[in-house]
């Protein structure tokens, strides 16, 4: 099976919340440390991804984040305007302005045509060459369907000019699994294990795009085993804390404190695993399932991405 | 138990409960993911419960089990009643009536175009459209403008003395407040007059000659075509959208609605919600209520408690050695040894996000009226019992228990029948190496 990063192109979504963007900017900055020329591509620019990198708005034109590493933030008119001036070569660049307005404004309504700029984009960097890998920060679940279906729907819509023509070479790069996968995302928790397993069935019937992995984000570590829990049952039961308080010359209600905190950090756990589990049944014969740590010490940053990408690099 | 600045529970619960009297229209908002519309049916179960009156609570995308626990399954736009027999088994019996209702977007969409168009056969065209789908579903925000629309429809009704509403996820959190005005300005626009010019004369107007010249080459003019005939149709519906648009933004605005903003204490989502609760106020919208969902509890930050943690941590092997039996059971002393270091370290880690949830909240709590802290919840809300539960956290009830163990019932589900351990995730086979920076990031995986 090929390797992940030897793919050209990574769409990553799932829930909204679930770390779409910090596991994107992982993937990213993981393939340039293994030397890969790499753009990563925030689809809504909500400047989350330079949010993670710490770098500062990523523009269309793209940033240095590191060596090897570009990250940008999509923008369908300058995508557009791209397009017409590379691809379709029009003759009509002074008008671009309002032309391009008029378009995003047909665009807002039209099937599939923001979409196809915002795939087309990162379709064609990958066909240009330009970077050994293109990852994108894609829609979330309710969105990305559209988003990775446009190139097959716009067929439908479009029956002549460029747009059209435009498709086919596009679905060539989507419907090829060991060009393009999706990295879906998830937290071990309900809505967002519900919503995975609904795309995973979803991509399969709706889009060209092949599941490449499921990464599950934030999973907290295991505190005890069986044998461990029968201790820290008596130890956390009245007896044990009022000599467990005795002998640490303590107040009964911080060692009780303490023993609810471990219970709590049991309990999320185990809340956890029975959705992943949910998840492994339902999907995860079709795609291996990475895991990723919590990470207590740093919730963003350029040391979250640091830490969650060595995490996926141990995992791959 | 609040850390910061905290009100009794008296005082929460007099100002939460002057709020919810003063206002009719609670909007929850907030990031995605956040347990946005879990709260809102929290609020509004409790609110039925112990304020009386009719209220409603109408959401967007429940989970199954929450749609369960508030006996919507498989209804559409219509209100439901949770029966009062709900209520009892979950302990109380509440002063007032608790309704819910779903948003179905699509026929909530059918519906708006079979009110504004000029006659049935121009809705009959408009529906038939090929296009009218795919717009509906998303042009100027559709979603957060349904939800506001839908609400205003209700509010007008005048059936219920509260309603809250729960919001689409958007990508973009404001986008909720802009919905209204952006279904204006789409049919104010000279865009769209532009686009409904008979095309014919359109090819002879210098003005939009080069983009229809791009257009066509791009789209082609079939496309083009199909575009104008639907925004003709669609434009017949202006000036009962605007005007409705309009007065939805009105309802927003009003001295009877307020907004309640919904957040974890991660960093994205309280960045977003801080984002958000700055629109607000600079709309001039009123922000009623914060509440912090999700939350660890707050020994996790105390002092007092840390320095116990750590003792217990740095004389594990002492204490193991010297436990008397009745305490230590079968076990050896150093597994005994090793459950304390375990529960020391776990303590220092979650100990840390505490820490980093407190200042986020203290932080958020320079922008709104009332803040409410919600537990971590064991399991899912699969119960009326439960969202009440969580009310009363909101309302600040003193004895919130964070932590209870969680229930053998529930124990023996999560794990189907093995230990714990077992039901852990593991990796795929031939992965399962040894983390080397297990240590550093809390242990990783339940695989060893």
């Amino acid at each position: 099976m090929i390797g992940l990063l030897e793919r050209r192109l990574l769409f990553v979504t799932g829930k909204g919340g679930v770390g779409k963007t910090t596991v994107a900017a992982a993937l990213g900055l993981l393939a340039s440390e293994q030397g890969l020329r790499t753009l990563v591509c925030e689809a809504e620019p909500k400047g989350d991804l330079g949010f993670a990198y710490e770098c500062g708005p990523t523009p269309f034109h793209g940033r240095q984040v590191a060596k090897n590493l570009t990250a940008m933030s999509m923008d369908t008119e300058a995508s557009l305007r791209e397009y017409l001036h590379h691809v379709a070569k029009v003759p009509v660049m002074g008008r671009i302005g309002p032309v391009a307005r008029a378009f995003d404004f047909v665009a807002t309504a039209a099937p599939g045509i923001k979409e196809i700029l915002t795939v087309g984009k990162v379709c064609y960097e990958v066909r240009e060459g330009h970077y050994d890998l293109v990852i994108m920060d894609a829609a979330a679940t309710g969105h990305v369907v559209g988003q990775l279906a446009a190139p097959t729907g716009i067929n439908e819509l479009v029956r002549v000019g460029l747009v059209r023509h435009q498709t086919e070479w596009m679905l060539d790069i989507l419907r090829d699994p060991t060009q393009t996968g999706v990295v879906l995302v998830t937290t071990p928790e309900e809505m967002p294990v519900s919503e995975a397993i609904d795309l995973a069935d979803r991509l399969a019937a709706e889009t060209p795009v092949h599941l490449a992995c499921l990464v599950a984000n934030r999973v907290l570590p295991e505190l005890f085993g069986t044998a461990e829990e029968a201790a820290f049952d008596r130890l956390a039961a009245a007896a044990g804390v009022g000599w467990l308080a005795d002998r640490l010359h303590a107040g009964e209600d911080e060692v009780s404190s303490v023993m609810a905190a471990a219970r709590l950090a049991v309990t999320i756990r185990r809340d956890g695993s029975a959705h992943l589990e949910r998840l492994r049944r339902c999907v995860a014969g079709e795609a291996p399932l990475l895991y990723v740590p919590y990470l207590f010490s740093r919730a963003y940053g350029m040391r979250a991405i640091r830490q969650v990408a060595r995490s996926l690099g141990e995992e791959l | 138990m609040q850390p910061t600045r905290a009100l009794t529970a008296s005082e929460r619960q007099r100002q939460l409960e002057q709020l919810l009297a003063a206002k009719e229209v609670v909007v929850a908002c907030g990031p995605g993911g956040v347990g946005k519309t879990t709260v809102a049916a929290a609020v509004a179960a409790t609110a039925a419960a112990r304020l009386g009156g009719r209220v409603l609570v109408v959401t967007v995308d429940p989970a199954r089990r929450l749609a369960d626990a508030l006996g919507l399954s498989g209804l559409g736009n219509a209100a439901t009643r949770v029966p009062a027999e709900a209520f009892r088994e979950a302990g109380t019996s509440p002063k007032g009536e608790l309704y819910a209702a779903m948003v179905d977007m699509s026929e909530s969409w059918d519906s708006l175009v079979r009110r504004h168009a000029p006659d049935e056969r121009t809705a009959g065209q408009i529906l038939a459209n090929p296009l009218y789908r795919n717009i509906s579903g998303r042009f100027a925000q559709g979603h957060d403008y349904i939800a506001m629309e839908r609400l205003y429809e209700l509010h007008e009704a005048g059936d219920y003395d509260l309603l809250v509403v729960d919001t689409p996820p958007s990508s973009n959190a404001l986008d909720l407040l802009d919905a209204p005005s952006r279904m204006t300005e789409f049919f104010s626009s000279r865009l769209l007059r532009w686009l409904t010019v008979p095309y014919r004369s359109r090819l002879v107007n210098l003005a939009s000659r080069p983009f229809y010249q791009v257009a066509d080459r791009v789209l082609g003019s079939q496309l083009l075509q199909d575009l104008a005939d639907f925004f003709i149709l669609f434009q017949t519906m202006r000036d009962g959208f605007v005007s409705r648009a309009e007065a939805v933004n009105r309802l927003l605005g009003d001295v009877r609605t307020t907004f309640m903003l919904v957040t974890t204490l991660e960093a994205v989502p309280a960045r977003e919600a801080r984002e958000m609760a700055q629109a607000l106020a600079s709309r001039h919208l009123h922000l009623g209520l914060l509440v912090c969902n999700k939350v660890l509890p707050p020994d996790l930050s105390d002092p007092a408690v840390a320095t116990v943690a750590d003792a217990l941590g740095s004389s594990a092997d002492d204490l193991a050695a010297s436990l008397p039996p009745e305490l230590r059971g079968r076990e050896r002393a150093a597994l005994v040894a090793s459950v304390l270091s375990e529960v020391a370290e776990s303590f220092s880690n979650f100990r840390l996000v505490a820490n980093r949830e407190a200042e986020l909240r203290s932080e958020l709590a320079l922008t709104h009226e009332v803040t409410a802290t919600v537990g971590y919840q064991p399991g899912n809300v699969t119960d009326l019992g439960a969202l009440l539960r969580i009310g009363g956290t909101i309302w600040g009830d003193a004895a919130s228990t964070p932590v209870p163990s969680p229930a053998p019932g529930h124990r023996d589900e999560a794990t189907t029948g093995k230990t714990p351990r077992q039901a852990a995730p593991s990796r795929q086979a031939g992965t399962s190496r040894q983390s080397s920076t297990s240590r550093q990031t809390g242990r990783s995986h339940g695989h060893r």
